[in-house]
């Protein structure tokens, strides 16, 4: 995948220049329709150089936090969910990263993943307590490994430099709109006239700015989305050795109807699949702005046979959609990989039922969340402290009883 | 203006020669890079190798106190053990560590016929353990294997075979399914 890496790359440093010049523009025209001279206008465009400085930077050093906190998501360690940690574990080490990435629950009942960082060395891979009560272990680690291939890509360096960019794109615009409704009017009537000219075409720039921005971010995203959904696919087919566990994975996430609390602008196209709104039903064939047809690429990973190398995903992607998806490099240092099915723990594995798993999932969340478990000496029901009462809880909320120590969360 | 055909031609040499040099200093780099990953690749599998041999006298142990009739099945778990310990490079941990995989399934087969023993949270928790740590090595084989046939590839190709003799080849990690070499000796009597 080293022409994605390579496009990510490029893209990314576009992406950062565009918006520079994108909000020194508007920062420029504002100025001058504002104060209506040059050096409000300058004024202006340094205010917004400093605003696209301070918002790279952030992007840079604490977008992946930012995103991981916008959308709910709680970071867990090891003993909170050992098969989600031993899933993250062994993909990190099929892919060849350099770091494992940092493991984080979404309290959300929709099946949902995805994941962020600025490089393979600092990553994070965040998963809703939804898929992992819906999911299969093997199904799991596809989800697991498409999300560790966008890592490997560098897919997420580029959706957490755009993300936060076009978070502060949305976020100008919208100072822009209220400062011209409420600020342009009563300039108006003690203006002079000779510079009306000059003004209307300032307006007029700003006003295209300020409708084009929103729009021109919103492009991007849609440039960026489509062909690494599908490259993303087949890293997890390579990773895993076993295509159906991603497949059989991608035919569940669409069949749920759960809509998804996170209806962020910014968020969803991160996801691996488009989060759902409320009352809305999942439309297999469509092809949405951000992420390709789901029966599409479920066909094509089935389409795959018994051989999972990049090669194979070509072949499949050419039958099923027509063309070639992956690159010419990467195709020329495929070599052909059979297939292997995962082996069930034991020779009568019973799997979990999704009521356990549930139960396994929130519980690892809310370790997440710095909540503490403790069983009351007298009736014995199982308390959860939230980390607010931690300390101060001396009586059981069930029966009244006295609780041996006011427990706290460790650290 | 003052140039004469020698001295273009001794220029035009030393050009062509500081080119061929930055071209088999490239080469060189990539060699060592290659070779670096291949190394930090087998590292990787030395890890999960050592985890599993780590998890292994546990496993053994809360065995024991539920499957008190199994003593040789757990004797030739722990023996297995010992030897893939020992075994060094490629070849030879590849064949001790599928001895040990035999054995690992005769002790999870045996596992079926003691209820309390597949009840046991300790036992629960070593069986994912041990599940993943097989995945892990497997994952890591695989990332070993993929490295290590590039930078056989790349030592190979010319002209890097040129340069590429103080770079030894990589061996490639395969671990031998005892089982299926076992089988044909079955006998019917």
């Amino acid at each position: 995948m080293l022409e994605q890496i390579e496009s990510n790359r490029r893209r990314s440093a576009l992406i950062v220049v565009v918006m520079g010049v994108l909000l020194v523009s508007v920062g420029l025209s504002l100025g001058m329709f504002l104060t209506n001279d040059q050096g409000g206008a300058i004024l202006g465009g340094a205010a917004a150089l400093g605003v696209w400085m301070v918002m790279w930077l952030f992007a840079r050093f604490q977008g992946d936090n930012a995103l991981l906190q916008m959308a709910g998501a709680r970071e867990i360690a090891k003993g909170d969910h050992p098969q989600l940690f031993n899933i993250v574990e062994e993909m990190t080490i099929a892919a060849g990263l350099p770091h494992m990435p940092r493991v984080f629950i979404v309290d959300d009942p929709a099946p949902n993943a995805f994941a962020v960082g600025r490089d393979p060395t600092k990553a994070a891979v965040a998963v809703t307590i939804g898929l992992l009560q819906i999911l299969d272990r093997d199904e799991l680690q596809g989800v697991v490994a498409h999300e560790i291939a966008h890592i490997k890509n560098r897919d997420v360096a580029l959706m957490t430099t755009a993300g936060i960019m076009l978070g502060a794109i949305v976020l100008l615009a919208d100072i822009g709109t209220r400062a011209m409704w409420f600020g342009g009017g009563a300039r108006r009537s003690r203006d002079d006239n000779n510079q009306g000219g000059g003004q209307a075409i300032s307006a007029l720039v700003a006003i295209v700015l300020l409708v084009l921005s929103p729009i021109l971010a919103q492009l991007i995203y849609f440039a960026l989305s489509r062909r690494r959904e599908y490259l993303a696919d087949a890293s997890g087919a390579a990773f895993t050795r076993w295509p159906e566990g991603l497949a059989s994975a991608l035919q569940k996430l669409g069949s749920s109807r759960t809509p998804q609390a996170d209806q962020s602008r910014v968020t969803a196209p991160m996801y691996i699949v488009r989060p759902l709104a409320p009352g809305q039903h999942r439309n297999f064939t469509a092809a949405l702005s951000t992420h390709p047809p789901l029966e599409e690429r479920i066909r094509i990973l089935r389409a795959m046979g018994k051989t999972a190398d990049f090669a194979a995903y070509d072949r499949a992607y050419q039958q099923v959609a027509g063309g070639h998806v992956i690159g010419r490099r990467t195709l020329a240092e495929s070599k052909p990989v059979e297939t292997h099915a995962p082996e069930p723990i034991a020779a009568d594995f019973v799997p979990p039922q999704p009521t356990a798993r549930l139960r396994e999932a929130s519980d690892a969340y809310l370790a997440g969340a710095g909540y503490v478990r403790l069983r009351c000496p007298s009736c014995q029901a199982l308390l959860k402290i939230p980390p607010q009462r931690q300390g101060r809880l001396n009586r059981c909320p069930r029966c009244g009883g006295q609780l041996p120590n006011a427990p706290r969360a460790a650290g | 203006m003052g140039l004469g055909i020698g001295e273009l031609a001794i220029g035009a040499a030393i050009v062509l020669v500081a080119i061929a040099a930055i071209y088999f200093i490239a080469i060189y780099n990539n060699l060592v890079r290659q070779r670096n990953e291949t190394r930090n690749a087998w590292a990787q599998i030395d890890v999960q190798l050592r985890r599993r041999h780590d998890l292994i006298p546990n496993l053994v142990e809360s065995v024991k106190g539920y499957a008190t009739h199994e003593k040789s099945t757990l004797d030739a778990v722990v023996q297995a053990r010992n030897q893939a310990v020992s075994a060094k490079g490629p070849a030879a941990s590849g064949e001790a560590e599928g001895l040990l995989g035999a054995a690992l399934g005769k002790l999870f087969a045996l596992a079926e016929a003691y209820p309390d023993l597949k009840a046991n949270q300790n036992f629960l928790a070593l069986q994912e353990e041990l599940a993943s740590t097989e995945n892990k090595i497997s994952f890591a084989r695989q990332y070993y294997n993929d490295a290590a046939t590039r930078y056989n590839n790349a030592r190979e190709v010319f002209p890097a075979n040129l340069i590429a003799g103080s770079f030894e080849p990589a061996e490639l990690f395969e671990i031998t399914v005892a089982a299926q070499r076992e089988a044909p000796q079955v006998k019917l009597s």
